[in-house]
């Protein structure tokens, strides 16, 4: 089954030249939920394809699972360098770039993730569950019933946020402050919804983002070594003289890759779920689907619509002559609907055979780090929430948000029946 | 058929016939062995078949060469020590019939 769409826009996808497509580029396409013709074209008559002109200037999209996935594998050939333009379609403007270790390649970056990493491992998450668990209860029963509320407020951002200040052990009163810093950090300046409205203020707030956090950090240095985000950054040998746009910039990664994403799973899986009656009836007989359904709802939302590479070398891709130098953007949205890779991939399904297999996390060498602590935090918050309410309903249509880069939901009006 | 023992990290021992050809990963996951999570399908793009290979098959399933995607992927994975392997690039051959790998507390 096809998501519903307007035939107007269904039919200017498949007629339109495919010089004209540049449109996957508007961030208003995802705004407006109106993107999935545009890459089922692109992955039936060119899967990668080179946009001569946008508004980013040339690149090549590249939107099929497997070109994906060749594009990830080779970081040798498809650098993420923050200096070649890091990793979204828009770059971050010279002068003003925040280097972190998404936007490096390796040595540096394999040093980098590395401070970090032990954070989201296995053990730690073992002792993080509890506390997840707890936290989750507390908010669930917090909601009210029998009236509207925003499920993305009071559910989506209050767990994620809770997440990220223990993740950080940032003061627990302030949490919200790195919600604000997230948003800041990863908004579309150009949305009149945003939080900054140019480059200068983003640079601005971020600035002072680093100045708040560089205290704690630097108070943490003193200390001996603990098991943040902070006091690991302090400590680690690769991470803790950073120059000020680096320090900037990770932190931003950090604070971003740490709860936008998961919040947007979190939001999008309701919805998914009020959209599939069905499915959300098969949920509610059997909860052991909630695992299998996570990775459904992850590779469903696909909260990182795209990561972009520059290509240090020449090399081929899907037939085509990839040279030096070259802008290559890698659609995860549209892999993750690639018939040729994953069944009836429009079909929201929750226990769809190898639901892990997804783009949602990427994969290579900059695989998400958290991808275990997100998955965890969202199988915690549907088997909290089913016993307590077998159904939540949601009232209206979901306000997205205006990106090309994050699949964000800004507001999604939900209700428990009283 | 070689026989290939997997070892879950709470001791639990599956022994199972895998086909010539394939490999351990695709043996786990075929025989539904949990702690196998092979999110990216044996692309050597992610670190989620990781297993500890038995000290005593390792000259027979060899090491990762340094340098490669998979060495580059396990130096990411939790708890990497010098007997670990990414199972999705061991293939099973007669030569492996017997071989015991051990799962680890968790992929990631």
């Amino acid at each position: 089954m096809s998501p519903p769409l307007d035939d107007a826009v269904q039919s200017a996808a498949g007629s339109v030249s495919l010089d004209e497509i540049d449109v996957i580029s508007d961030p208003q396409i995802y705004q407006d939920d109106t993107w999935y013709p545009y890459f089922a074209r692109l992955r039936r008559d060119d899967p990668v394809h080179h946009v001569r002109e946008s508004r980013y200037g040339p690149y090549w999209a590249v939107t099929k699972y497997k070109d994906i996935m060749q594009v990830e594998v080779n970081h040798q050939i498809y650098s993420s360098a923050s200096e070649l333009g890091g990793i979204q379609i828009e770059e971050q403007p010279k002068g003003m770039d925040r280097p972190s270790f998404i936007r490096m390649d390796p040595p540096k970056h394999d040093e980098q993730r590395k401070v970090v990493s032990p954070v989201v491992a296995p053990g730690n998450l073992a002792n993080m569950e509890g506390l997840i668990r707890e936290r989750t209860i507390k908010v669930l029963e917090g909601l009210p019933r029998g009236e509207t509320f925003d499920w993305v407020d009071r559910v989506s951002i209050e767990l994620t946020t809770m997440m990220l200040a223990t993740l950080f052990d940032y003061p627990w009163d302030d949490r919200r402050q790195l919600t604000y810093w997230s948003d800041v950090a990863i908004c579309n300046v150009n949305s009149p919804e945003s939080p900054v409205h140019s480059e200068e203020e983003r640079f601005a707030e971020m600035a002072k983002m680093a100045q708040s956090l560089g205290a704690l950090l630097n108070e943490r240095a003193q200390m001996p070594p603990r098991f943040d985000l902070l006091s690991m950054l302090a400590h680690g040998e690769a991470t803790r003289e950073m120059p000020i746009r680096e320090f900037m910039g990770t932190l931003a990664l950090l604070i971003v890759g740490g709860n936008d994403t998961t919040r947007n799973s979190m939001s999008g899986g309701l919805y998914a779920l009020s959209e599939h009656p069905g499915e959300y009836q098969k949920l509610r007989d059997d909860p052991s689907l909630i695992p299998g359904m996570v990775s459904e709802i992850i590779r469903y939302v696909t909260p990182v619509i795209h990561m972009r590479r520059t290509a240090k070398e020449d090399a081929e891709l899907g037939g085509k002559q990839i040279k030096k130098g070259d802008k290559v953007v890698i659609w995860y949205v549209s892999g993750n609907r690639d018939p040729e890779a994953i069944e009836n991939p429009d079909a929201f399904i929750i226990d769809r055979a190898r639901p892990r297999q997804h783009l949602s996390f990427g994969f290579g060498i900059h695989r998400c780090v958290g991808n275990r602590l997100a998955e965890l935090q969202l199988k915690i918050l549907w088997e909290e929430l089913l016993p307590r309410y077998p159904k939540i309903e949601v009232m209206g249509p979901p306000h997205r948000v205006y990106s090309n880069f994050i699949h964000g939901i800004r507001s999604l009006p939900a209700r428990i029946p009283a | 058929m070689p026989v290939i023992t997997y070892i879950e990290h709470g001791g639990r021992e599956h022994r199972v016939e895998v086909p010539s050809g394939l490999s351990v990963m695709r043996g786990a996951v075929d025989n539904g062995i949990p702690g196998i999570d092979a999110d990216c399908g044996g692309e050597c793009a992610c670190a989620t078949c990781h297993v500890y290979v038995d000290e005593a098959w390792l000259a027979a399933t060899g090491t990762p060469v340094p340098g490669s995607q998979e060495a580059s992927m396990l130096s990411f994975a939790a708890l990497a020590q010098d007997n670990s392997r990414l199972s999705c690039q061991i293939k099973v051959s007669e030569a492996l019939d017997g071989l015991i790998v051990r799962l680890p507390e968790g992929q990631h």
